[in-house]
């Protein structure tokens, strides 16, 4: 690391000196400039990027409407010829579109469920890390209670109780995710309330909103983010798992999930209605991963040297 | 000893939670045991349920199930009839047990190896292919990857069976291999993380100084602490497999735990359902439990603060 990025963005005197000639990094321009060297994470942000954009696209330009069976060409192999460059399934509908129209099904899940979780994780966590003692010691005494409950077993009994709404994914999936957020935010303000450089900044006589504002959420921030980064790829699983089993979002609507299955039931005849929606969901949870991981080594501070 | 005593002590406070979330989160579900195509005259149903106790409120039959699981008595079946769900399970479990035991065996094998290499060849090109095919056994889904190796393996190649039950090795390889795949790519990550950070530590360094040959270096002096968080993971990975298992033993139709549980769970078994649920909470706490021992045994600062 270069010797400009040594200067913490906490140091006033730093900061004022700089501010003339040599603009401050921030935590995050440095934090920005850290996840732009990782190549991995660039190319999979990149890959991401398209992604999203040929999902809420695509169906638009596409000839096909996700639903349309072309009784000319069921079950026919990717083709230029047809315009079905994915094939079609064993009703004729095209696979592309219907591949598209799952990714936006399967990415929005991700996000909402990860934001359900996030809500849901970093409320719980500031609270028990803020108050400690006593609340701090029930609370995640429930964490860890609820956390050595098999979890995917009661996502499965809340869908087969509930009903499968799209909305109730959403919820179920993020209620039962958002244990490690709280942990990781109820550590980080419990190391972060006793620091150093908060306990110095009490001391030149800043205030409490300005402590949190300026030194503890801009340092729970960047792990709270990658933990979100790694989550969504986590939710996308579990709803494909569910999708998978049946048991997830419901015809007309699909998902990548939904989609494998479908495929892996005429994988014989036609493994291109396998090969296509596997390959759209493997490589974005691949890409996702490497984005995590990327953000987790620009962010974390531990890891800062 | 007392520690490990009252941790034990602990579990019973989860288990409760797990039961009473999983009793009371069947009976909120619309439909009952008894609903089919055929519908029953209303005083046959009357009867079943009296058999059943499904006429009693139901905190009274919460509590009846409660007093009645103490004696690790799970009840008869509602979808299976003549079959207790205990005797469910002792013909499922040996199937499922067969095939995660050997899963999270290969897993730890193999993943630590890979792990290893990696870290001994850090930032090679070695390492970087090794990490890049972990992050895809990480990304790439059970039921992505049982498909694929069945249409590659058995349909196309013809080598293996492409599914079914019956003990033999051939029809075992698919399944292991898909249960264990992420768990393996996980463990190798980890220990590639841990090792090199042992690997940086000064008693290496002197090891190194004092002319030791690399591979007793690590096989010595690395292995044991670079092991340590890949043990504490065993718990949660046994958790996923566990899950993992459910999806494989569907696509291989393999008849074990999972399959009757998505089977049970569908149908509204509720005394099946939840006796797999608490059978594999139990399971699942216990090896936590088992895990943080060995933890324990393995790590001396933490045997060292408990003697303190």
């Amino acid at each position: 690391m270069n010797s400009s990025a040594d200067i913490p963005a906490e140091d006033p005197f730093a900061a004022a000196m700089a501010e003339e000639d040599v603009r401050g990094r921030s935590l995050w321009v440095d934090a920005w400039h850290r996840l732009l060297k990782n190549r991995a994470a660039v190319i999979s942000g990149v890959i991401m990027a398209v992604m999203i954009l040929l999902v809420l696209v695509g169906p638009l330009l596409s000839p096909w409407e996700g639903d349309f069976t072309d009784w000319d060409n069921t079950s026919s192999p990717p083709s230029l010829e047809t315009g079905h460059w994915f094939g079609t399934d064993s009703v004729g509908r095209d696979i592309l579109v219907r591949t598209l129209e799952g990714g936006r099904i399967s990415l929005l899940v991700g996000l909402v469920a990860t934001l359900v979780s996030l809500a849901i994780g970093v409320t719980y966590g500031a609270i028990a890390g803020y108050y400690g003692g006593f609340t701090d010691r029930i609370m995640m005494r429930m964490v860890d209670i609820i956390y050595a409950l098999p979890f995917m077993f009661f996502v499965i009994l809340l869908m087969v109780v509930f009903g499968r709404h799209i909305v109730l994914i959403f919820v179920a999936i993020g209620a039962v995710n958002w244990l490690d957020m709280a942990r990781i935010v109820r550590g980080q303000t419990l190391g972060l309330k006793n620091t150093e450089f908060v306990e110095a900044a009490r001391a030149c006589g800043v205030d409490h909103n300005a402590i949190i504002r300026r030194h503890i959420i801009p340092n729970l921030l960047g792990v709270v983010m990658v933990y979100v980064t790694l989550t969504i790829p986590q939710v996308i699983l579990v709803e494909s798992f569910l999708s998978f089993l049946g048991l997830g979002v419901q015809e007309p609507m699909s998902s990548w999930g939904a989609l494998v299955n479908d495929g892996a039931q005429d994988m014989e005849s036609a493994p291109w209605t396998l090969i296509f929606p596997a390959a759209f969901l493997t490589v974005t949870l691949y890409c996702f991963n490497y984005i995590g991981d990327g953000m987790r080594d620009a962010l974390d501070p531990k890891d800062r040297l | 000893m007392q520690h490990s005593a009252s941790r034990l002590l602990g579990l019973i406070p989860t288990l409760l939670v797990l039961i009473t979330i999983a009793f009371f989160l069947i009976r909120l579900a619309p439909g009952g045991p008894f609903d089919s195509e055929k519908i029953l005259p209303p005083e046959i149903k009357a009867n079943l349920d009296v058999k059943y106790h499904l006429d009693e409120p139901l905190l009274m039959q919460y509590f009846r199930y409660l007093g009645q699981i103490i004696t690790l008595d799970f009840g008869p079946s509602f979808q299976y009839k003549d079959w207790t769900v205990n005797e469910l399970i002792a013909r499922g479990f040996p199937v499922s047990m067969t095939i995660g035991g050997l899963a999270v065996l290969l897993a730890f094998l193999l993943g630590t190896l890979i792990g290893i290499v990696a870290a001994m060849k850090q930032n090679t090109g070695t390492d970087y292919s090794l990490m890049g095919v972990a992050m895809l056994g990480i990304s790439i889904p059970n039921f992505v990857v049982a498909p694929l190796l069945i249409l590659l393996v058995a349909v196309y190649a013809g080598w293996l069976p492409a599914g079914g039950w019956d003990w033999s090795v051939q029809r075992m390889v698919l399944p292991v291999l898909t249960l264990a795949l992420p768990t393996t790519a996980y463990i190798a990550r980890l220990t590639r993380g841990s090792m090199i950070e042992v690997l940086h530590s000064n008693y290496i360094r002197t090891a190194r100084a004092k002319g030791l040959p690399e591979l007793l270096v690590i096989l010595r002096h690395a292995l044991k602490p670079a092991l340590l968080p890949v043990i504490s993971f065993m718990g949660p990975a046994t958790a996923g497999l566990i899950t993992g298992s459910v999806v494989i033993e569907r696509i291989y139709s393999i008849p074990g735990l999972g399959s009757y549980f998505v089977q049970g769970a569908l149908n509204r078994d509720y005394t099946l359902v939840m006796g797999v649920v608490i059978f594999y909470g139990v399971i699942i706490i216990l090896l936590n439990f088992i895990v943080d021992l060995l933890y324990a045994w393995m790590n001396p600062r933490i045997r060292y603060n408990e003697v303190q």
